[in-house]
């Protein structure tokens, strides 16, 4: 049977993607567009007489004259000149009813692409709310193309539409002589069509905005929504990630108990479940930092809030869009770097991928108690403060400076022209609950198929490198110092030497790519401390400082604000960007920062006499 | 005068569009966003620091633009 080609085609905010979501339900795929980081949405659906769609959602655009990588994709397909997508054979036109003097001018500039095309009014039912009385059958003779009336949110808001997919494609609509003015011949079309009574519609996002975008309240509202958020991310998540962690062990140990000893049951219980279940454990954050962010895009806040910050983030060369992923970076780079999306600046999206990382995020902090608590003293400072919580602050102040000057040094290298703000403040919308789940269930698939085999390959790798070779029979020492990880950390040492490294931090820090905090066990291991998780830190932190210098210490501190010691970040940039070169410039400019820096605080604290042995 | 100089609250009609470069793009986006000569154009909003960027109501529609872009956009007094 034959499946008819259609592409969704419309402006952002036009509700495209409910219609979207409405038409085709669960049965959709993202993926990228090949060769750019562009979202591709497909779905399928079946006409109430059988017809079988392929429905192509492309990007949002306002205009064919394409200023964004989404318009360039969305601009060649419709002329059927993008590499590996095949011509639509039907052109869905999705217009917001209540924004026609905006959508129809770019729906007459498709029109003159020459398809086939069907012209949808979307949020019909808002219009006819605002008392806007639109002649459909005018329309459609003034247009030249079939005309239906739809409302995405609504669930049988669509059959006009696929009533509409059922009838043969209609021929190609008419064209206008070119260079033609298409403002002009959308007023025209709209003083013949369209009734509708003055700006009454726009009262009450009068006085939303007189709130939200208030210099004082609205940034007062800012704060106040991003604090629940960030709470949200950072400590509601904790009890479910502390479930997930549990449930990870306790599955290892039940798995293990059912298996002889051996590599095979290390292989499965430290390489794989361990594995997938560092994976597992950042779902909450995600699930949470998405939800928040889908709602707040859904009802048309997130651009007021770049709007807001729009002055703070261009100091560092960024707009406003920047600054939720990176606060959302604070908890966790991977669910900070998934939320670059909204970033529709390509060059700010990148710049804001690679500074995302030096967010001090959560799994960094057991690295940084320990050694504060092992080497800080307790003392208060001008009475006020707690020496221990000023060297933290320290830590990630550093992170935020540091993320400032790289991004001021990438945007100054880059001497393009200027990237304009110039967004759209669209209309406040209840967010619907179906679209908020879709959207989540999309981002957890991509995390759990796409980067999740990523990060599993990758721990199973360094379980290896751990493990193998096994200590030869009667061997005193931890195992691991047996391992190709031992020798490594060995060989690291006169690399590391310079910046205060010792071997046991170079083995650790093998085991810690995995993930940031597990070097701390790590560190448990070389020790021979065989403890668990739990007192690891407190047994170690005597330990550690009666054998490592305070240099050593600050010195891995530095390390820690900049090293990129966590895979699953460098595979979720690989997954956004689609790229492994640019995998390979945040590793790459991380790691010579980490080492630059870490060797500047080592050679200070040689010159104060930090560098003995307590 | 230019919409970067109109004040909070002030409206216009906007006369034009200027290019700043040779096919100016932020000038060409403008234009297709709907800042056509005749076109009513009022402030609602500025940011809260240095009064940058500026929201403004144009039709049925409201932008968010700094005011680099804003003095792209000449004005007319409101008839």
């Amino acid at each position: 049977m034959s499946v008819l080609n259609a592409a969704l085609v419309g402006n952002p905010n036009c509700g495209k993607t409910a219609l979207f979501n409405l038409l085709t339900g669960s049965r959709q795929k993202v993926a990228n567009y090949a060769g750019v980081t562009v979202e591709r949405k497909v779905g399928r659906l079946t006409t109430p007489k059988g017809l079988a769609v392929r429905l192509l959602d492309l990007p949002g655009a306002y205009s064919l004259v394409a200023t964004s990588p989404d318009e360039a994709v969305t601009r060649d397909v419709c002329a059927g000149t993008y590499r590996g997508e095949p011509a639509p054979e039907l052109l869905v036109c999705v217009v917001d009813a209540t924004n026609l003097r905006l959508h129809l001018r770019f729906a007459l500039e498709v029109r003159q692409m020459g398809r086939p095309m069907i012209l949808v009014l979307n949020m019909i039912d808002a219009a006819k709310r605002q008392g806007i009385a639109i002649d459909v059958p005018r329309l459609e003779a003034e247009f030249g193309a079939p005309v239906v009336t739809a409302v995405g949110i609504r669930r049988d808001g669509g059959q006009e539409v696929l009533r509409a997919l059922d009838l043969p494609p209609p021929p190609p609509p008419p064209a206008m002589p070119s260079g033609s003015d298409f403002h002009a011949e959308a007023r025209r079309i709209l003083a013949d069509c369209v009734t509708r009574p003055s700006r009454l519609g726009m009262a009450l996002e009068e006085r939303l905005d007189r709130w939200f975008l208030h210099p004082v309240w609205g940034m007062v509202i800012l704060f106040a929504l991003m604090f629940v958020m960030f709470q949200a991310v950072f400590s509601w998540a904790q009890p479910v990630m502390d479930l997930l962690d549990a449930g990870t062990a306790a599955l290892g140990q039940a798995v293990g108990t059912l298996l002889p000893d051996g590599a095979l049951r290390s292989l499965i219980v430290d390489g794989v479940i361990a594995g997938a279940g560092s994976v597992v454990v950042f779902l909450p954050q995600i699930l949470i930092l998405f939800l928040w962010i889908l709602a707040l895009e859904e009802s048309g806040y997130l651009p007021r809030a770049a709007f807001l910050l729009d002055r703070i983030m261009a100091t560092a060369g960024l707009s406003g869009r920047s600054f939720i992923p990176l606060l959302s970076s604070f908890a966790c780079a991977v669910p900070g770097i998934m939320a670059t999306r909204t970033i529709q600046n390509p060059r700010d999206r990148m710049i804001t991928i690679l500074i995302a990382p030096l967010m001090t995020c959560s799994a960094r902090l057991p690295v940084y108690t320990l050694l504060i608590a092992a080497f800080v003293p307790e003392r208060r400072v001008g009475g006020l403060f707690n020496l221990h919580g000023l060297v933290l602050f320290a830590l990630y102040m550093a992170g935020i400076l540091s993320a400032l000057v790289v991004a001021r040094v990438l945007k100054n290298r880059d001497r393009q022209e200027e990237h304009p703000l110039l967004l759209e403040l669209p209309a406040y919308r209840l967010p619907n609950p179906r679209d908020l789940a879709l959207g989540l269930k999309q981002r957890a698939v991509i995390f759990l198929s796409r980067v999740g085999t990523i990060i599993v390959t990758v721990s199973v790798l360094l379980w290896a490198l751990a493990s193998f070779p096994a200590p030869p029979a009667g061997a005193a020492g931890p195992a691991i110092e047996w391992s190709l990880a031992g020798r490594i950390g060995h060989w690291m040492l006169y690399v590391m030497a310079p910046i205060g490294f010792n071997w046991q931090i170079c083995v650790s820090l093998i085991p810690g790519l995995a993930a940031r905090e597990v070097a701390v066990s790590a560190l448990a291991t070389v020790y021979s401390l065989g403890a668990t998780d739990s007192d690891a830190a407190n047994q170690l932190q005597p330990l550690l400082s009666a054998h490592w210098s305070l240099g050593t210490a600050l010195s891995l501190l530095t390390w820690y604000i900049f090293a990129p010691q966590c895979f699953s970040t460098l595979a979720v940039i690989r997954r956004e960007t689609g790229s492994w070169r640019m995998v390979g410039i945040t590793a790459g400019y991380l790691f010579a920062m980490a080492y630059g820096a870490a060797f500047i605080v080592w050679r200070i604290s040689l010159l104060l006499g930090w560098g003995g042995s307590p | 005068m230019r919409l970067n100089e109109l004040k909070l609250g002030g409206s216009a009609i906007i006369d034009h569009v200027e290019d700043h470069t040779a096919g100016d793009p932020v000038a060409e986006r403008l234009r297709a966003l709907g800042f056509v000569p005749g076109e009513p154009i009022r402030i609602v909003a500025v940011g809260p620091i240095g009064a940058d960027p500026i929201a403004v109501g144009i039709g049925f529609t409201r932008f968010a633009l700094r005011r680099a872009e804003a003095a792209r956009v000449l004005l007319r007094d409101a008839a």
